[in-house]
């Protein structure tokens, strides 16, 4: 059994990255179940996506305290989760700030200390510079994909079969921009 | 074959596979993407209609003429189309007509948590409840066929959580289903009371044989496991009960109205201890208690927002899983939805802001102009009721209270139904101003085409209407159509227009910037901080991607998209760009 739960702004791709992963439970034949909020939320709100793979899924939404682990497309994002995550998880959190809009309109300050507090909870934390990275890939665009690629290196599930999985979910002609950035990222360990 | 779909494709394909060849609907969240899917097939006429009335209305004389029809909408679109559903019950149906209701518990995106069994019960019209994609695209087909062996329409309810989520669906052919044959009928289809009065009868027989039906069919199962703890539940709830509980009993109700009472006494007499576990009202509770029978349900389980596994361990157990327990020290602020950088709306409600306007909403995005920063409308109640509600505004208060006020509404939403509204303050000679800001497109739901904008659901030109001309043919004189970032020529319009007498009507357009077909996004507005002085006008406009950080003001060069509004605001020249 594996609770991922990925936690972004919308707009930032969490949703083709959860594609990816229904073509991870094909080829490894496991069943699997994904919950993502839809409408009003995606206008630059915070968005969420749960995923859960084991032999039988009953609940799409993960189960506070359960989750193996987080992928934050933003600092923020992370914090608001965190409580998401059991003991000895792993969060992988890209370290990118974007101001909401308390915060544009100086109502309150962005938290200045966020990957330090993530440090000292009993959990593995890679913070990773995504955006960078996927720009070496060829494509800032690919930051999601460079997280997927970390958290490949951290699961049983063989690297040939990620790759596949992203050759078959993502459009033809950014295939080999993906697998860079997928590369990258499966490296960072 | 396998595949994984989201609930609301799954529907589609259950469509799809079951022969159905009309679909129709009005875009809502979360019940949008049944008819989007619906579109990719080529053999079901499908569309989008101008309200939910609309498309029940099709998808009625659609099922009469021989088609297998689905309709779908979000729980409150079923009160706009309440009058046909109510009505469609006593005649019934000929070929099976099957309408989706996507609830919203937890108020993602609606106004309310309105259950929609309820209305199924007060129509006596029959409601199947599936819990994961699988059961979506099967109680499709079962649904159409309980429709034409009981002569009743049948609502598939659905949820926030079902229409969302993904799991796997086994993909079948479609079965070859053929028209029926015209039911030309009018002993059946006029409800003049003489007909309906017979058609009365035979709903109450009907509903009697759907309740020995409840007993038998497949869609209710029973799993006896231990029978210390037994669980009645339906849709998602069964999920989380399940997995929260996997050991317990269960009486799972796929039928969810009518309930099939023999089947129930048996269950709860089995266990010793039975939990009726429900989203959203206690509807199965109290009837079960209503025989007497000894349940235990929202004494325990809330009433209000979504269930979750979390929920209904912390309600049966009294205790939560403790995971990574943290506070932080600083505040984590709320990331709220905002109107988009290059929103339409963005320049209409900085005015409207500005001119200190009493100003009745409605529905779509532009709502969100109701909070920080832009806070400028006073009211937003259900779709199209704003120009309703302003005239309102003036019966209450008077002329010169209308000199202060004025309704907008967006192109989809006015055509829903704030139409008839436009029509009332025309006929009853008012003196409401009304803003129809014209993005072009559907926005909130996830840019649906509507009447207004020149393409259909499949995405081929359609016959466009003209908001101008519409206006002048009911009788409007004072008719503007101005750029929504036309600043100056916008808020010399507003103030001319509602100060005048008789009902006026300003087209605000600017199309949507993300849709793509506009291809309006350009380069990144840049501030010369040598020019700028912080005088801090450029945030009024409440754009996201403006902000003033380390004592300077800076422009988000992700996040922009070149729409050049606050360049507008700037006295001093200091922003400039996109691409020109």
């Amino acid at each position: 059994m594996m609770n991922i739960l990925i936690s972004a702004v919308g707009g930032q791709g969490a949703l083709l990255a959860s594609r990816i992963f229904a073509s991870i439970a094909i080829k490894t034949d496991l069943d699997i179940k994904l919950s993502e909020v839809h409408g009003m939320s995606q206008r630059g709100g915070s968005v969420v996506t749960q995923v859960r793979m084991g032999d039988k899924i009953y609940s799409p939404v993960i189960e506070k305290g359960t989750a193996d682990f987080i992928i934050a497309f933003e600092e923020l994002e992370a914090a608001r989760y965190i409580n998401w995550l059991k003991d000895d998880a792993t969060l992988i959190v890209n370290m990118q700030q974007i101001d909401p809009m308390p915060i544009v309109s100086g109502k309150i300050k962005y938290p200045s200390n966020l990957i330090e507090e993530f440090s000292k909870l009993p959990i593995s934390l890679y913070s990773v510079d995504a955006v960078n990275l996927a720009g070496k890939a060829g494509n800032t665009r690919t930051a999601n994909i460079v997280l997927i690629g970390l958290l490949a290196s951290l699961t049983d599930i063989s690297k040939r079969v990620w790759e596949e999985a992203i050759v078959e979910t993502v459009p033809e002609k950014f295939i080999e921009e993906n697998l860079k950035a997928f590369d990258l990222g499966y490296k960072i360990k | 074959m396998k595949k994984i779909l989201i609930g609301n494709a799954a529907i589609a394909r259950g469509a799809y596979e079951n022969g159905v060849t009309v679909a129709t609907a009005y875009p809502g969240t979360p019940s949008t993407e049944i008819t989007e899917e619906i579109s990719k097939f080529d053999n079901i006429d499908a569309q989008w209609s101008t309200n939910e009335k609309v498309a029940l209305e099709i998808g009625i004389g659609a099922s009469i003429a021989g088609a297998r029809t689905i309709v779908s909408m979000k729980h409150v679109g079923l009160n706009v189309a309440a009058d046909p559903f109510m009505s469609i019950s006593y005649p019934g149906v000929n070929a099976g007509l099957v309408i989706a209701v996507a609830d919203d518990p937890g108020q993602h995106s609606s106004q309310n948590e309105q259950d929609t069994r309820y209305f199924g019960m007060a129509a006596k019209v029959p409601i199947v409840e599936p819990s994961d994609s699988q059961e979506c695209k099967d109680f499709v087909g079962a649904a159409l066929q309980i429709s034409e062996e009981f002569d009743t329409p049948v609502i598939i309810r659905l949820t926030t959580r079902v229409s969302h989520s993904q799991s796997f669906v086994e993909i079948e052919d479609r079965k070859d289903i053929p028209l029926k044959d015209y039911d030309q009928n009018p002993n059946k289809y006029i409800v003049a009371p003489a007909v309906a009065k017979k058609r009365r009868i035979l709903v109450e027989d009907r509903l009697r044989k759907l309740e020995e039906f409840a007993e038998t069919t497949e869609l209710n199962t029973l799993e006896y496991n231990d029978l210390k703890i037994g669980v009645i539940t339906s849709g998602i709830a069964y999920q989380y009960s399940k997995e929260v509980m996997p050991e317990a009993s269960f009486l799972k109700l796929g039928l969810s109205y009518p309930l099939p009472k023999d089947k129930i006494k048996e269950f709860v007499n089995k266990c010793d201890k039975v939990y009726v576990i429900e989203e959203l009202e206690p509807i199965f509770e109290e009837k079960i208690k209503s025989w007497g029978l000894d349940v235990i349900g929202k004494d325990v389980i809330p009433t209000i927002g979504e269930l979750s596994p979390a929920i209904i361990r912390k309600a049966i157990f009294g205790k939560s899983i403790e995971g990574i327990q943290t506070v932080f020290t600083e505040e984590i602020p709320n990331r709220p939805p905002t109107l988009c950088p290059g929103c339409h709306h963005r320049g209409v409600f900085y005015i409207l802001k500005k001119l200190k306007l009493h100003v009745s909403g409605d529905i779509g995005c532009y709502t969100l102009a109701a909070f920080d920063p832009l806070a400028s409308m006073d009211t937003s109640i259900c779709m199209g009721a704003s120009i309703g509600m302003a005239l309102g505004f003036e019966k209450a208060r008077g002329k010169d209270f209308a000199k202060k006020s004025l309704a907008v509404i967006g192109d989809s939403t006015f055509l829903h139904s704030g139409i008839t509204g436009l029509i009332d303050v025309v006929y009853n000679q008012a003196n409401t101003t009304t803003i129809i800001l014209d993005n072009s497109i559907t926005g909130m739901t996830g840019h649906q085409d509507n009447p207004s904008t020149g393409y259909d659901l499949k995405g081929l030109a359609a016959p466009r209407i003209d908001f101008e001309v519409l206006g002048r043919s009911l009788g409007i004189k004072r008719i503007e159509v101005v750029d929504a970032y036309d600043l100056d020529r916008l808020e010399e319009i507003i103030k001319k227009e509602i100060n005048a007498d008789g009902p006026s009507l300003i087209i605000t357009k600017r199309p949507c910037i993300l849709v793509k077909r506009f291809d309006l996004v350009k380069e990144a507005f840049k501030i010369d901080l040598d020019k700028c002085t912080n005088c801090k006008i450029c945030l009024k406009i409440g754009c996201p991607a403006i902000s003033f950080k380390d004592e300077k003001m800076q422009i988000n060069q992700l996040l922009c998209v070149g729409c050049g509004l606050c360049a507008k605001l700037c006295n001093f020249d200091a922003i400039s760009g996109g691409g020109e």
